[in-house]
């Protein structure tokens, strides 16, 4: 097997007396897209700045691509791709101007600067707009324009750290294709999010990470394997409905079912897949009046709960 | 949004390790920080439009007030106004010092190959050039309500150099501020300590009116010293005879205090970004 393109054992951070990272331990794969989901302050963006040599880890070790980020930060930071949680773009400087001084803080000359540019520009549906100061730029375009500041350098990493957070939807599904195009081309992604959409839509592996550690990690479909099953839910049409139709669930399945009042949804982990006409006809018994009745895999919320509950 | 590969650039031919030159990574920083003041039109505007306010305030309403021997009020005011006009717009670094950290700029800066130290070397070297400007400006204004220097072209154009040597030099204090500050907010506060350096001193007025005790930190703090080097340079010989001293004593002093500057607080700037 290759190198890791990150590798960390027993990664420790502290500032002053929190600690931000807690003997995190995390393989990355070439070839792979690698979300981070966590709650807020549960380490990722620590982490990130880490791997970005942005800041001293207290212990363990942190290895990009084999370089070790405290002892060959010259070279990590060459292989890199930063873009942050703040859109860290000049907005004073039209599009072009800000890729072209990171480029050239790449130590590109000046033509290579203006082809890395003009070929970013294109690539993040930005050429448009390219010659207009980025103050103008709406929030999703800013972000596209920093993401692409962090591929000027043709990183063979690219860090995103909550790319589209404060985003509307449109613009988020944007900055997703393009993340998906570049990752098309070949470059590895190690993005943080908080929404677990995002890590379903992006990441071929996700490593769930809480008080500075990975509690769990797998691709989303192991991930979502690993709290059983799959979920039945049952909508019901009125809310006294809701705990009959729970209780008879609870009987079938021996769990615990979810009552979710405001959308007067019951929802219950299962076992096998021959237990939904079980579930239908314990329901039907029970005479609750049921408006819709649906069998899904769990949401990575559920995982999320589960795993962080236990 | 179509897919296109990059053309293979210069970076993948570089070996891995290899870091940006100190000359070209400062020169873009440097560049930054002047597009940032130059493209901001209340930057340009409120800074040239206070600045000749405070000098148009200070000629007329406090300079009827003021007597000094030897020479106008207008030729005694304009070398200490040009000179502490620098140290204002070192309220402006240490803000933008502390937005450049806030807003991620920073960040991006050191997720790059290059120097560490070219942040800081940019900034000043940008800010230094700002500074310049308002020098500028300052003394277009201060030419244009009455003041006429006596010292020769080559001791005045010298005043001036002093000047920009001034700011160069303080400007590390003023980083050292803007790292220390956290928001530019605070950055701003903390930068306020310039106006009692700069009244406290012979910038504005002769120190002798001041109360004894005053004077005793009036006359050995640096802008004293920095303001009669400038007026010295810039007035020639009738002022130098009311100084006391000949122009040389000031300036070598002046230059030691700039010195001082740069040698306490480049480092410390050194060491605070550094840990940041």
């Amino acid at each position: 097997m290759s190198t890791p393109i990150i590798s960390a054992r027993g990664v420790m951070k502290r500032f002053g007396k929190t600690t931000a990272l807690d003997g995190l331990d995390l393989v990355a794969e070439h070839g792979q897209v690698v979300a981070l989901l966590g709650p807020n302050g549960a380490g990722k963006t620590t982490f990130v700045r880490a791997v970005a040599t942005l800041l001293r880890l207290d212990g363990g070790e942190l290895r990009v691509a084999g370089h070790d980020a405290r002892r060959e930060p010259a070279a990590v930071r060459r292989m890199i791709g930063l873009a942050g949680q703040f859109a860290a773009v000049e907005p004073v400087m039209t599009g072009r101007e800000n890729l072209e001084m990171v480029a050239r803080l790449f130590g590109q000359g000046r033509a290579d600067a203006r082809r890395a540019a003009a070929a970013v520009l294109e690539q993040m549906g930005l050429t448009e707009m390219a010659d207009k100061p980025v103050r103008g730029y709406s929030g999703g375009m800013r972000r596209r324009l920093d993401l692409g500041a962090s591929l000027v350098g043709t990183p063979s990493l690219l860090l995103l750290d909550e790319p589209t957070t404060g985003l509307d939807p449109r613009s988020r599904n944007e900055l997703w294709d393009a993340i998906r195009d570049l990752v098309a081309c070949g470059t590895d992604v190690l993005l943080t999010t908080q929404y677990l959409d995002e890590a379903d839509q992006l990441a071929s592996h996700i490593v769930i990470i809480d008080h500075g550690k990975a509690i769990a990690s797998g691709s989303p479909a192991e991930l979502k394997r690993r709290i059983g099953g799959k979920v039945i839910e049952v909508h019901t049409r009125s809310r006294e409905e809701l705990s009959t139709v729970a209780s008879a669930l609870e009987r079938l399945e021996q769990g615990q079912a979810r009552v979710d009042d405001a959308t007067r949804k019951v929802s219950i982990t299962v076992g096998g897949a021959a237990t939904l006409s079980a579930a239908l006809k314990a329901v039907e018994a029970s005479g609750a009046q049921v408006e819709d009745v649906a069998l899904r895999q769990p949401s990575l919320d559920e995982v999320f709960l589960a795993l962080t509950n236990a | 949004m179509s897919v296109v590969s990059l053309p293979a650039s210069s970076a993948l031919a570089q070996p891995p390790g290899r870091t940006t030159s100190m000359l070209l990574s400062t020169l873009q920083v440097a560049r930054r920080a002047l597009l940032r003041y130059f493209r901001n039109p209340q930057m340009v505007v409120l800074g040239t439009v206070q600045g000749a306010m405070f000098l148009l305030i200070f000629r007329y309403v406090f300079g009827g007030a003021v007597n000094v021997s030897g020479t106008s009020y207008v030729d005694f005011l304009i070398p200490g106004f040009v000179m502490t006009s620098v140290l204002f717009s070192g309220m402006g670094a240490s803000t933008a010092v502390a937005e450049d950290l806030q807003q991620g700029f920073v960040d991006r800066l050191r997720s790059l190959p290059v120097p560490r130290a070219c942040f800081l070397t940019g900034r000043a070297a940008g800010d230094t050039v700002w500074n310049l400007w308002g020098l500028a400006v300052v003394s277009a204004v201060g030419f244009a309500v009455g003041f006429r220097p006596h010292g020769g072209t080559g001791n005045e154009l010298a005043a001036f150099g002093l000047c920009v040597v001034f700011g160069f030099a303080f400007e590390w204090l003023f980083i050292v501020l803007g790292l220390l500050a956290g928001t530019p907010q605070a950055a701003q506060g903390m930068a306020l300590l310039v106006f009692p350096f700069t009244f406290v001193s012979s910038a504005y007025v002769p120190v002798k009116t001041m109360p004894g005790w005053m004077q005793a930190f009036a006359q050995n703090q640096p802008i004293t010293f920095m303001s009669d080097a400038v007026r010295a340079l810039a007035l020639g010989h009738p002022a130098t005879a009311e100084l006391g001293h000949p122009a040389g004593f000031y300036v070598t002093w002046a230059l030691v205090w700039a010195a001082g500057a740069v040698v306490l607080f480049a480092p410390l700037a050194l060491a605070r970004y550094s840990r940041s």
